[in-house]
């Protein structure tokens, strides 16, 4: 059984006015309010506007699996939808082996939420936080203490326990929520964006954590609109854009399949006018051109042409003086699949 | 990796009472704060209407007999709308911090029982707080009876229970920026036309607004709370105070919840 299994989820809302640009959805002012900047023009006459259009996903236990997509993709309304917070117009759900839109209760009691603004409870100072939540969830309070010290501890604020949560910096903050979504144990954490407006060391130091977190075998789901930090944490990949699930593997084979494949440059030492017709007659070559005395090429499949590539050049009397190889992006993937960039 | 072996659930009841130790645990550290925002207007009116007019000769000696139960009927009331609304606005409006609780292992319904509790509790609170103080300000007060305390225990407990429960359904059911309009639009005209300040039977003399005020839940409390604290005083029978708190405790409780978990859940 996977960890998360959707079937035909769905979401739409109806609406009293028209949706205006950059604006919320009008009366859904509560829950993970979606914001539409430029998305796909409401149906039905404005009558109503579709989030999420028949989402079919699968992830296995212990994946890193991430939502990629741009702000209003529909990302937020599935983890919305997965973590029990927003009801699903249409379609099936379970995570976790529950069902979420008939056993709620049971999903919340088996997953962890970090949510995409950090709100942790500022009524309650830090240790608190995570105290009480785990109260909620029935843990007693000396146990909840030992495994809220650990976590602040393994998560590298174990000096901030006391403090107000106020005191702490946005990327303590967002490590607070991350101890509160463990605290209790779940079998599938989800993360909403949890680097948005976190400075970049703040955001390499939570890499790390997540880093930690999959090794140890966690499920996790994570949502970002951001190509790197879905190429440098995920095992597996879903582009969504206007609320539609655009592509789904690998984050591996994906960027394999990004158009025009793999741009390998080769310096010569002397004019690559020779090479470059001779490279372009080469299998898995598509794109072959001289630009003073660099080769540049697009290669399909990867850096296995470039022996190919060397010996071409050697053979009209040069000599390589420098390579390199720039990998396909999940960037021109994203581009080539809705004809605009991802940011 | 297979899947984590399954662990047994949580009884919602040691989650509503791990959600009512956080309020008050809140509540305890914020308590300072807590009366002097809910308790300064009536102690104001007390100090003005029961101590300065009656020294000054405007009011009648035996005002304060009247004055009494009201006040304390208007901190109930304020107290308790403010304990659950204004968090509830804040919480919904900007800062997402109930969404830690949302997240528990409990139906959404009693998480914000958990918060109309937590309501009733600081509303008897504040009444507590004040009745001493009233006792202070005014001196002895003539024909107060402590006879009844089982009446005022019940009328207390409806009357914290409706305002909370309406304290649920203004913060979910208002937009945050239109909080400014609710206190003068819904609270303000509340307060000085709920017979706090005034018995009902002395609006015999202005009939339509004695009818007008009866939709207004403060009216029953004030009443309900002279049948029991100051029976001498004219006042409406009590058990048609506790009817009509029921009923409205009962009503509020409902849209509270509703507009509660239209706003939990998208």
């Amino acid at each position: 059984m996977p960890a998360i299994r959707t079937e035909a989820l769905r979401k739409s809302y109806r609406l009293t006015t028209p949706i205006r640009q950059g604006s919320g959805v009008p009366g859904m002012s509560s829950g993970v309010s979606v914001t539409r900047a430029g998305a796909a023009p409401p149906q039905n006459g404005g009558r109503e506007f579709v989030a999420l259009h028949g989402l079919d996903l699968e992830v296995g236990y212990g994946e890193f699996f991430g939502l990629l997509g741009p702000n209003g993709a529909g990302k937020t309304t599935t983890i919305g939808i997965l973590t029990t917070r927003m009801r699903a117009s249409a379609g099936r759900a379970m995570v976790a082996g529950a069902d979420v839109i008939n056993d709620p209760v049971e999903v919340r009691r088996r997953i962890g939420v970090v949510p995409q603004r950090a709100n942790p409870d500022r009524g309650l100072d830090v240790l608190e936080n995570l105290v009480f939540h785990a109260a909620y969830f029935g843990i007693a309070r000396a146990e909840a203490s030992r495994r809220a010290h650990a976590l602040l501890e393994q998560l590298g604020v174990g000096e901030k326990a006391g403090e107000k949560v106020d005191a702490l910096s946005g990327g303590q903050q967002q490590r607070l929520m991350i101890a509160r979504a463990l605290i209790h144990e779940p079998e599938v954490i989800f993360l909403d964006e949890p680097t948005v407006g976190l400075d970049p060391q703040a955001r390499l130091a939570l890499w790390a954590v997540l880093r930690a977190l999959h090794r140890e075998g966690r499920t996790i789901v994570m949502t970002t609109h951001y190509m790197t930090e879905a190429e440098q944490l995920c095992d597996r990949l879903a582009i969504v854009d206007e609320g539609r699930l655009l592509a789904l593997d690998t984050t591996a084979s994906l960027r394999a399949r990004a158009p025009g494949g793999t741009l390998i440059e080769l310096t010569l030492d002397g004019s690559a006018a020779l090479a470059a017709q001779g490279a372009a007659a080469l299998l898995h070559v598509s794109e072959a051109e001289a630009m003073g005395n660099t080769l540049r090429v697009r290669s399909d499949a990867g850096g296995r042409v470039l022996s190919a590539l060397i010996e071409v050049a050697e053979r009209t009397g040069r000599h390589v003086r420098n390579v390199s190889l720039e990998e396909p992006s999940l960037e021109t993937l994203f581009l080539a699949l809705t004809g605009r960039k991802l940011d | 990796m297979p899947a984590p072996r399954a662990r047994a659930r949580v009884r919602a009841s040691t989650v509503f009472v791990a959600l009512l130790r956080r309020d008050l645990r809140v509540a305890r550290k914020e308590l300072p704060f807590f009366l002097l925002r809910t308790t300064m207007q009536p102690l104001l009116f007390l100090i003005v209407f029961g101590y300065l007019l009656p020294k000054m000769g405007f009011v009648r000696a035996g005002y304060q007999t009247t004055l009494l139960p009201g006040i304390l009927a208007v901190s109930l009331a304020t107290s308790a709308v403010q304990s659950v609304a204004l968090p509830m606005v804040q919480d919904f409006g900007w800062t997402r911090e109930i969404e830690d609780r949302l997240l528990a292992p409990i139906p959404t319904w009693v998480v914000a029982a958990e918060k109309i509790v937590a309501g009733v509790m600081q509303g008897m609170i504040a009444a507590l707080f004040v009745f001493p103080l009233a006792r202070l300000i005014m001196g002895p007060i003539a024909n107060l009876s402590f006879g009844h305390l089982g009446d005022v225990l019940v009328i207390t407990l409806l009357g914290a229970t409706a305002f909370s429960a309406f304290g649920m359904w203004l913060g979910t059911a208002i937009e945050p920026q239109q909080v400014g309009l609710m206190f003068s639009v819904i609270i303000s005209p509340m307060l000085f036309l709920g017979c706090a300040y005034y018995p009902w039977r002395g609006l015999d003399a202005v009939p339509l607004i004695k009818y007008l005020v009866l939709v207004n839940p403060l009216v029953y409390v004030a009443e309900g709370m002279r049948a029991a604290l100051t029976p001498e005083v004219p006042h409406m029978p009590l058990p048609v105070s506790m009817f009509a708190l029921l009923v409205i405790a009962a009503l509020f409780w409902l849209m509270g919840l509703r507009s509660f978990r239209q706003r939990a859940i998208g």
